[in-house]
C-alpha cells in the first residue's frame, strides 16, 4: 500500500515502486486528439492521453472542464447525449473503438464504468447484481459462486455481504452499494475501469474503503478516475491529468506522475489549482 | 509515459461520425417497439377510414344537409316518404348539453382545485384528491341510473324554480309543462361527470405556481384570496381553460348517461328546461337496434362527425395545456 | 454549569383562533341553523333542498359579517371567496356520496346468493330476487376485460417504451396521438369495431368484438400511465446496464421493465377500471345475452354494464331493482380495482 500514502515520497518514485509501467503502444488504452461536442458547444479539445497497464490515472480540474465528458468518450457513453459528437480516436489494444461498424456493446464489456451515484439494479438481489453484467451481455456463467466471491472480494465487500447475497441491493449502505457496483463492473472482467467521481456521494469512511479497493484493482487492470478531490487523486493515482477550460473547450493542461503534478508542476495554472489558489 | 504539455493550437478537426453496428437483437427490439409505438396512429386512421367508407354513401346523398338538416327519417318507399338523414339538431343538442355541463362543472371544479391546493388542511388533501379521482372511475351507466332515479326529481324542482323566477329569459321559457329529461338535467349529469377531469388538471396547474411569487404576494399584505386572484389565477388560467376544453370533449362523447336522462327530439331546441334535446352519441344508441342497412350507414357517418368534432376539441385543449406548461409565465 | 429552566415557557400558536373566537364562530353557525326554518317559511322555497340553500346563504352572510367585524371591510371578498371554495368542494362530494349511497342501498336488496350462481335464462326480469342472477354478466365481463387486457397491454407498454426508450423522431407525434386517442368517444370505438369485425369481416356479435372495442379505450390509459412510470426510472440504471456491455434490448428487458413492474401493473389496473364499466361500445359489439357464454369467440355474450342498462330499460320495478343490483356489483368491482391501483402506486412513492 505504499502508493496510497497521501504524500508520496520522492524516494518511492525514484525507486520505481509504483511508476514502473511504461506505456507500450498497441496495448492498454490511448486517446489521440479527442474532441467532443454537445450540439454546437465544443466541450473538449485535442486530448492526448495514454493509460499504461496496471496504473491508476486521476483526472482533476474544476467543474465544467470536460473531464467527465472525456471519461465518457472512452467507452462510448458520450454518444447517449442527444447532439453529441466527437473527433480523434480512442485506441484499446491498438484498435480504434470508434471504428465504423464496431460492436459498441463488446467495447463496453472491455471498458467498464462506475458512476457518480451508486446505482445497483433495484429489482435484483446483491448476488444477482454482481452477475447482472454477465446475464445482460448473455455470457455463460459457469462457476457463479467463484465469480461472486472473487468480484466481491476484489471490491472489498465480500466479508460484509457473504451471508446475505439474497438480500436486495438497495438494503446496503451508500458506500456498500458503490462497492457492489464496482463488483458488478468487475464481473465481466474488463481491461479498463472508468470511475466518474465514485466517492462524491459517500461519507469519508466509505471513501477510504473504495480508495483501498482502487489501489488493489490497479494490480490487474487500468483504472481511470475522475475526481474533484485533490487529496484523493494524490492518494490513489500513479498519474494525474489536469483539465482546464478558459471559457472555451476543456483542454488537458498537463499530465505527469501524480508526484510531479503535486510537487513540481510545470504549468503555472496547475500549480495554482493544486495549491488551492482557485477551483 | 512522459510529461506532456497541451499542444492544442486552436485547429478544430471535423467531428467524426459516430457509427455503430447494433446487434441483431437490438435492431429487432427497436423495430418492434417502434411499430408498437404507432398503434395509436394506426387505430385513429383506421377509425376515420372505416367510418368514412361505410358512411360515404349517406354523406354523398345527403350532402351538406347531413350536418345542417334536422330530420332523421329512414323513409318509406311504398308511401313515397323520402329518406332524410340530418344530424343538425343532434349536433346543436350535443353542444348545448356539453356547454351546460361545462357551466356547472367549471366553477365547482376550479373551486375544489383551489381548496385542494390552498385551503384544505394537510391531512385531508390526499384522501380528498383520491375521492375526487374516484368520481372519474364510476361507470357512466351508474351515473345514468342515478341521474334518472335520484337526480331528476330534484332537478325538476330546481327547473321549476328557475322557470318561475327567471322565466322571462328566452332559454328558460317552456312551450309545454314537461320538465323531465331536459337538456338542463343531462347537462347536470355530464357536468358531474367532467368535474374530476377539470379538477385534476386545475389542481396540477395550481400546484405549479412558484412559491416565491406566492410568498411575495403575502409579504405585500395580500389575503389568501387576493393572493389567489393576483398570482394563482393568472398563472393557471390557460391551464384551466385547457382542462375545461378537455372536459368539453368528454361531455360531447358521453353516451349512455345522456341517453338515459335526455329525451331525443329531432328539432333544434334552445329552451333548456324543456324535455327535448339532441345528442349524436345517444342517436346512435337509440337507432342502432332497428336500423336497416342504409340507416346504419347514416349512423356511421354520424359517428364519423362526432369523432372529428371530439378530436378537434381535444387537439385544441391539448395545445392550450401545452402552451401553459411551456411558457410557465 | 447550571442548566436554565425553560419549563415555564409553553409553545404557542398565536395565529390560531382562541377559544372565545371559536365560540363566536360556533354561535354564528348555530344561529344560521336556527334561522333557516324561519326564513324557509317566509320564502316560496320548500323542502330539504330549499332549506339547505337558505342555510348556505345565512351561513355565508354570518361568516362575512363576522370577518368584517374582526378585520374590517377589506376582507369581504376574501370571506366570500372562501365560502364559495368550501361550498364548491361540498358540491363535488354531495353527488358522489349520493351515487355511492343510492347504489349501495338500492342494490343490496337485489343481491342475493343466487345472483352469483344463476343466470337469467329461464327467469323473467320481474321474477323475485331469489330466482335468476347475474352470473352470466359477471363471467362475460371477466372474459371480455381479460381479453381486452391481453390485447391492449403489450401495445400500450410498447407505446410507452417507444416514448421513453427509443425516443425516436416521432416521439412528440406519438405522445400527441395517444392523448388524442384518450378523447375518442366510447360509442365511436364500438361503432368502429362493429364496422370492421361485424360488417366487413362478417364475424358475429361476440366477446372478442367487445374486447377489441374496450382495448381501444384502454390503450391510452395504459400507455400514458406506463410512460409516467418509466420516466421515473433513473437514467443511471440504463447507463449502468449499457456500460456493462449489454444491448439496449437486454437492458430494457432485464433492468428497466423489472424496475417499473409495479408501476406498469398499476397502469394495467387503471386501464381495466377505465373500461370495465363501459356500456355503449358493448351494446354494438356483444349485443347481450341472458345465459352463460363461456366462449368469447362465438355468439352474443353478457356483461355487467349491459345487464344493468337493459334491465333498467324494461321499466319494470323489479327489473329496475335488479339493475341496481348489477350496478352495485359493477361499482364494487371498479372500486376494488381503483383502490388496488392507488395502494400499489402509493407504496412506490
Amino acid at each position: 500500500m505504499s502508493g496510497s500514502n497521501p504524500v508520496k515520497s520522492l524516494a518511492a518514485v525514484a525507486s520505481g515502486a509504483r511508476v514502473a509501467n511504461k506505456f507500450t503502444p498497441g496495448s492498454g488504452l490511448e486517446a489521440n486528439g479527442v474532441h467532443a461536442w454537445f450540439g454546437k458547444h465544443h466541450a473538449l479539445a485535442d486530448i492526448n492521453l495514454e493509460f499504461p497497464a496496471n496504473t491508476v490515472t486521476a483526472l482533476i480540474g474544476p467543474s465544467g472542464c470536460g473531464k467527465s465528458t472525456f471519461l465518457r468518450t472512452l467507452n462510448r457513453m458520450h454518444e447517449f447525449i442527444p447532439g453529441a459528437a466527437m473527433a480523434g480516436e480512442v485506441l484499446l489494444d491498438g484498435r480504434d473503438i470508434y471504428e465504423p461498424g464496431s460492436d459498441v456493446t463488446k467495447i463496453r464489456l472491455k471498458i467498464g464504468m462506475v458512476f457518480q451515484k451508486p446505482n445497483p439494479f433495484p429489482s435484483m438481489t446483491i448476488g444477482e447484481n454482481v452477475l447482472s453484467g454477465l446475464k445482460l451481455a448473455q455470457l455463460k456463467i459457469e462457476n457463479k459462486d467463484e465469480i461472486l466471491e472473487e468480484c466481491l472480494t476484489r471490491a472489498g465487500l465480500w466479508k460484509e455481504v457473504k451471508d446475505r447475497l439474497g438480500a436486495q441491493g438497495g438494503s446496503l449502505s451508500g458506500g456498500q452499494q458503490q462497492r457492489l457496483c464496482i463488483a458488478r463492473a468487475l464481473a465481466v472482467s474488463p481491461e479498463v475501469l472508468l470511475m466518474d467521481e465514485p466517492c462524491s456521494a459517500l461519507d469519508p469512511g466509505s471513501t477510504l474503503r473504495i480508495e483501498e479497493t482502487i489501489r488493489e484493482l490497479a494490480d490487474s487492470i487500468i483504472v481511470v478516475i475522475v475526481t474533484h478531490n485533490m487529496q484523493q487523486a494524490a492518494r490513489v493515482s500513479d498519474y494525474t491529468g489536469f483539465f482546464l477550460s478558459d471559457g472555451g473547450p476543456g483542454q488537458l493542461v498537463e499530465v505527469a506522475t501524480t508526484n510531479e503534478i503535486f510537487s513540481t508542476p510545470r504549468d503555472k495554472r496547475t500549480e495554482d489549482y493544486v495549491t488551492g489558489r482557485f477551483g | 509515459m512522459t510529461t506532456t504539455q497541451s499542444s492544442y493550437n486552436g485547429v478544430v478537426p471535423k467531428a467524426r461520425e459516430i457509427t455503430t453496428q447494433p446487434r441483431f437483437s437490438d435492431k429487432v427490439f427497436r423495430f418492434v417497439v417502434t411499430s408498437g409505438g404507432f398503434t395509436s396512429l394506426i387505430i385513429l386512421s383506421l377509425i376515420a377510414v372505416f367510418l368514412l367508407l361505410q358512411g360515404f354513401p349517406v354523406l354523398r346523398d345527403m350532402g351538406f344537409g347531413f350536418i345542417t338538416g334536422f330530420e332523421w327519417n329512414p323513409g318509406d318507399v311504398d308511401n313515397g316518404v323520402p329518406v332524410q338523414f340530418g344530424i343538425g339538431a343532434m349536433l346543436i343538442g350535443t353542444l348545448l348539453v356539453s356547454v351546460i355541463g361545462l357551466i356547472i362543472a367549471l366553477p365547482i371544479a376550479v373551486g375544489t382545485a383551489l381548496f385542494l391546493t390552498y385551503y384544505a388542511p394537510e391531512w385531508i388533501k390526499k384522501p380528498l384528491t383520491i375521492t375526487v379521482d374516484l368520481m372519474a372511475a364510476i361507470p357512466s351507466v351508474i351515473y345514468g341510473l342515478w341521474g334518472f332515479f335520484v337526480l331528476m326529481p330534484h332537478a325538476v324542482y330546481w327547473a321549476k324554480l328557475l322557470h318561475n323566477y327567471l322565466g322571462f329569459l328566452p332559454f328558460f321559457k317552456m312551450p309545454a309543462d314537461v320538465f323531465e329529461r331536459s337538456p338542463f338535467i343531462a347537462g347536470i349529469v355530464v357536468g358531474i361527470m367532467i368535474i374530476p377531469i377539470i379538477t385534476a388538471i386545475s389542481r396540477e396547474v395550481f400546484s405549479q405556481v412558484p412559491l416565491d411569487r406566492i410568498q411575495a404576494a403575502y409579504a405585500l399584505g395580500a389575503t389568501k384570496w387576493t393572493m389567489i386572484r393576483s398570482v394563482v389565477l393568472p398563472f393557471g388560467s390557460s391551464g384551466v381553460a385547457g382542462g375545461a376544453m378537455l372536459g368539453l370533449g368528454r361531455a360531447m362523447g358521453e353516451t349512455i348517461a345522456i341517453y338515459l336522462v335526455l329525451n331525443i327530439y329531432f328539432a333544434p331546441n334552445f329552451q333548456v328546461l324543456f324535455s327535448a334535446g339532441g345528442n349524436v352519441a345517444s342517436l346512435i344508441v337509440s337507432k342502432f337496434g332497428e336500423a336497416g342497412d342504409y340507416e346504419l350507414r347514416g349512423l356511421m357517418a354520424a359517428g364519423l362527425i362526432l369523432f372529428i368534432v371530439t378530436l378537434l376539441v381535444n387537439f385544441l385543449s391539448n395545445a392550450i395545456v401545452k402552451r401553459t406548461s411551456r411558457t410557465g409565465k | 454549569m447550571a442548566t436554565i429552566d425553560y419549563s415555564s415557557v409553553k409553545p404557542q400558536k398565536p395565529w390560531r383562533l382562541d377559544s372565545k373566537q371559536l365560540a363566536i364562530n360556533g354561535g354564528v353557525f348555530l344561529l344560521a341553523v336556527l334561522l333557516t326554518p324561519v326564513v324557509l317559511n317566509i320564502t316560496p322555497l320548500n323542502g330539504k333542498l330549499g332549506a339547505s340553500f337558505i342555510f348556505v346563504v345565512l351561513a355565508t352572510i354570518g361568516n362575512t359579517v363576522l370577518s368584517i367585524v374582526r378585520q374590517g371591510f377589506k376582507t369581504i371578498s376574501t370571506s366570500i371567496a372562501a365560502t364559495f371554495i368550501y361550498l364548491a368542494t361540498a358540491l363535488v362530494l354531495l353527488p358522489l356520496a349520493s351515487v355511492l349511497f343510492t347504489v349501495a342501498s338500492k342494490g343490496i336488496t337485489a343481491v342475493k346468493l343466487n345472483t352469483f350462481t344463476q343466470d337469467m335464462r329461464i327467469t323473467n326480469p320481474d321474477a323475485p330476487f331469489t330466482e335468476g342472477g347475474a352470473l352470466h354478466a359477471i363471467l362475460g365481463t371477466f372474459e371480455i376485460v381479460l381479453i381486452a387486457t391481453i390485447i391492449c397491454v403489450p401495445l400500450g407498454v410498447l407505446t410507452a417504451l417507444y416514448l421513453t426508450e427509443i425516443k425516436g423522431r416521432f416521439e412528440n407525434l406519438v405522445r400527441f396521438l395517444v392523448q388524442a386517442m384518450s378523447g375518442v368517444p366510447s360509442i365511436v370505438a364500438g361503432l368502429f369495431i362493429y364496422t370492421v369485425l361485424i360488417v366487413t369481416l362478417g364475424i358475429n356479435y361476440s366477446g372478442i368484438a367487445g374486447a377489441f372495442a374496450l382495448s381501444i379505450l384502454m390503450l391510452p390509459t395504459v400507455a400514458r400511465t406506463s410512460e409516467e412510470v418509466l420516466k421515473l426510472i433513473p437514467n443511471d440504471l440504463r447507463e449502468a446496464g449499457v456500460a456493462l456491455g449489454a444491448t439496449q434490448w437486454r437492458t430494457v428487458a432485464m433492468v428497466v421493465v423489472p424496475a417499473a413492474k409495479s408501476g406498469i401493473l398499476t397502469a394495467v389496473i387503471l386501464g381495466v377500471s377505465r373500461v370495465a364499466g363501459e356500456t355503449a361500445p358493448l351494446l354494438l359489439t356483444i349485443l347481450g345475452n341472458t345465459t352463460n357464454n363461456l366462449n368469447p369467440f362465438s355468439g352474443p355474450i353478457a356483461a355487467l354494464p349491459l345487464y344493468t342498462f337493459s334491465l333498467m330499460k324494461t321499466g319494470l320495478d323489479v327489473a329496475i331493482s335488479r339493475a341496481w343490483g348489477g350496478a352495485l356489483i359493477l361499482l364494487t368491482l371498479v372500486l376494488i380495482l381503483f383502490i388496488t391501483a392507488r395502494l400499489l402506486s402509493g407504496k412506490k412513492r
